[in-house]
């Protein structure tokens, strides 16, 4: 099969793979339709992420057709369209009993920190992922929904991972009716973010970043208020003045390890003297009122970021975070595409043949022609 | 103001949003959001078994796992097992050192760089070298309104991209002149041995 397949940072190519086989009982082979280039797959991109091993296949955001499952499968078939989480999870481990699907304990012998996730790294569990014409579904009975034949299969590639993150992000953040959110970062978590804030009855929300470009989208998709930090100075002062002094009363980083608006920080991180760049984090600690949330969706590596952390103790704020347990917010988010308050596939804004993967790495990590979602479309389908 | 009880007027009206958002509102109860409370515990047996732990994946090779793991999981990832000098360190890592180490996290990220220069070595030698040039996808620079895309905006990582560039160059350069001068050296010492 083809694959894309890193080689080393900043570049990836298109190889001949050999075949996903079955590993386990309750394993699947997808044939995939739809993949997506995510803003964290930027992270593994720029050789942030420890244990990036160079022939690893990315991509943890698809939807496909069942090609072949496993001898316990039960709940797929040959045929059946599906759309699959990013986490891959047992359903019955301590954490998934629980219904924290993306701290799942079967799934990643590398790292007890974080669950299996497909295609990122060794450091979550080495599994190749879906930038690939096929690829192997571990737990096929658990993770993978059928699409529902009313849903686009665009909505559906959307919804694997950056529409409920996202939601998840406002979610933790535990918005009251009228309350005033602060969301950093316009990249497709922050959009969807901003969206679901609004459906938890937020009375103000604000979305900072310095592309122009994701800020307009923003303000039509997500009908918020947007800044551009490096228009405006001190961002977390004029948030203050915006807000008459007291603070957001929540605050969501959705940029994660790479934010950028602080050039030592920036630089500290391309030395991989710290694992991340926590500028929008820190921004969301003091932008934040006392008392108030912070939540944080934004991906981070394992080892140390320098964080304000005496400014968040000191102010006394609750900070939930983590990767997003997709399947937990199906239902709900289906609801929500079906009665027409979410439509995810708004932000696509390229569909790029798996023969051209490397191009449209190149294109969203310098953020090019006004990209904001990149899908990735596999020859095979 | 935050001097006085009451919370100043710095959001919108909630009735007129409602009005104007579509959905304003739809999940305004937190307890009935998906993920309220955080921990909802519904125990499950494990998938394709009538017992509470998972079939276990077969071990075709010696599979690395983080000390802070009691055992191997039952399933895990098969791709790139280690191998070469980039894999004898990986398995050091994992073996000696927890996640809760530095040492754990620089050791693979050492790996990294190594199994790198591995790779461009060994897929010289198999005829099929690294392309730069293609691998970075630099033909998006002729269709992605490059121009357009960085001047005239307010983008704030133009101040680190001659850090970038750099950075990623300088490796193919200190490569380029490593090849260059090993070369010499062995042709110096060859001139050396044959004509004393």
């Amino acid at each position: 099969m083809r694959a894309m397949v890193y080689r080393g940072p900043y570049r990836v190519r298109v190889e001949d793979k050999a075949m996903p086989v079955i590993e386990h009982p309750n394993d699947a082979i997808v044939r995939v339709t739809y993949g997506a280039i995510c803003g964290s797959d930027l992270h593994l991109y720029h050789g942030l992420m420890p244990d990036t091993r160079v022939g690893m296949t990315f991509g943890h955001e698809f939807t496909g057709v069942v090609e072949e499952v496993g001898s316990s499968v039960q709940h797929l078939k040959r045929g059946d369209r599906v759309m699959v989480p990013f986490n891959i999870f047992c359903g019955s481990c301590f954490f998934c009993s629980r219904g924290l699907y993306s701290n799942c304990h079967n799934t990643n012998p590398n790292a007890s920190a974080v669950g299996g996730i497909y295609g990122y790294s060794h450091t979550c569990g080495g599994y190749d992922g879906a930038q690939a014409e096929f690829v192997r579904v571990p737990f096929a009975d658990v993770g993978p929904s059928i699409i529902p034949e009313w849903m686009d299969e665009e909505d559906a590639v959307l919804l694997t991972d950056a529409c409920p993150t996202g939601y998840q992000g406002a979610e933790m953040g535990d918005i009251q009716e009228g309350d005033v959110v602060v969301v950093f970062g316009a990249g497709p978590v922050g959009l969807f973010a901003a969206k679901s804030a609004w459906l938890m009855g937020a009375g103000r929300v604000i979305v900072i970043d310095h592309l122009d470009y994701r800020l307009d989208v923003a303000r039509s998709f997500a009908n918020a208020e947007t800044l551009n930090f490096t228009q405006v100075g001190d961002i977390v002062q004029h948030l203050k003045e915006q807000t008459d002094y007291l603070g957001a009363d929540v605050c969501i980083d959705a940029v994660g390890a790479e934010a950028d608006g602080a050039l030592g920080q920036v630089l500290a991180n391309k030395l991989k003297l710290q694992a991340g760049s926590p500028v929008a984090l820190n921004w969301a600690i003091d932008s934040v009122r006392k008392g108030g949330n912070l939540s944080v969706v934004g991906a981070y590596g394992p080892l140390f970021s320098a964080v304000k952390f005496g400014d968040a103790m000191n102010k006394g704020l609750t900070i939930r975070s983590n990767q997003c347990s997709v399947k937990r917010h199906w239902p709900r988010l289906f609801e929500h595409v079906k009665n027409g308050h979410l439509k995810p596939s708004e932000i696509v804004t390229h569909r790029i043949p798996l023969e051209h993967i490397a191009e449209g790495y190149h294109l969203f990590s310098s953020k090019l022609d006004n990209v904001i979602k990149p899908l990735v479309v596999a020859k095979a389908a | 103001m935050p001097y006085t009880s009451e919370k100043p007027a710095i959001a919108h009206d909630t009735q007129q949003l409602r009005q104007t958002i579509p959905g304003w509102g739809a999940d305004l109860d937190p307890r009935t959001r998906p993920a309220v409370p955080k921990e909802n515990y519904v125990p499950r047996k494990a998938a394709g078994t009538n017992g509470d732990f998972p079939e276990r994946q077969v071990e075709r090779y010696e599979r690395e796992k983080s000390t802070e793991h009691k055992f191997l999981t039952p399933v895990f990832g098969t791709s790139c097992p280690p191998r070469g000098l980039s894999g004898l360190v990986r398995r050091l890592a994992y073996r000696r050192y927890s996640e809760g180490r530095s040492a754990h996290w620089l050791l693979l990220m050492l790996a990294d760089r190594i199994d790198v220069m591995e790779s461009i070595a060994t897929a010289a030698l198999r005829g099929r070298p690294d392309n730069p040039v293609t691998e970075m996808g630099l033909l998006a620079e002729l269709k992605g309104n490059a121009f357009r895309s960085r001047f005239g905006q307010h983008r704030n990582d133009w101040k680190h991209v001659p850090f970038d560039v750099l950075m990623f160059s300088g490796k193919w350069f200190l490569a380029g002149a490593a090849i260059v001068g090993i070369s010499r050296a062995v042709r110096r010492s060859r001139r050396r041995r044959l004509f004393g």
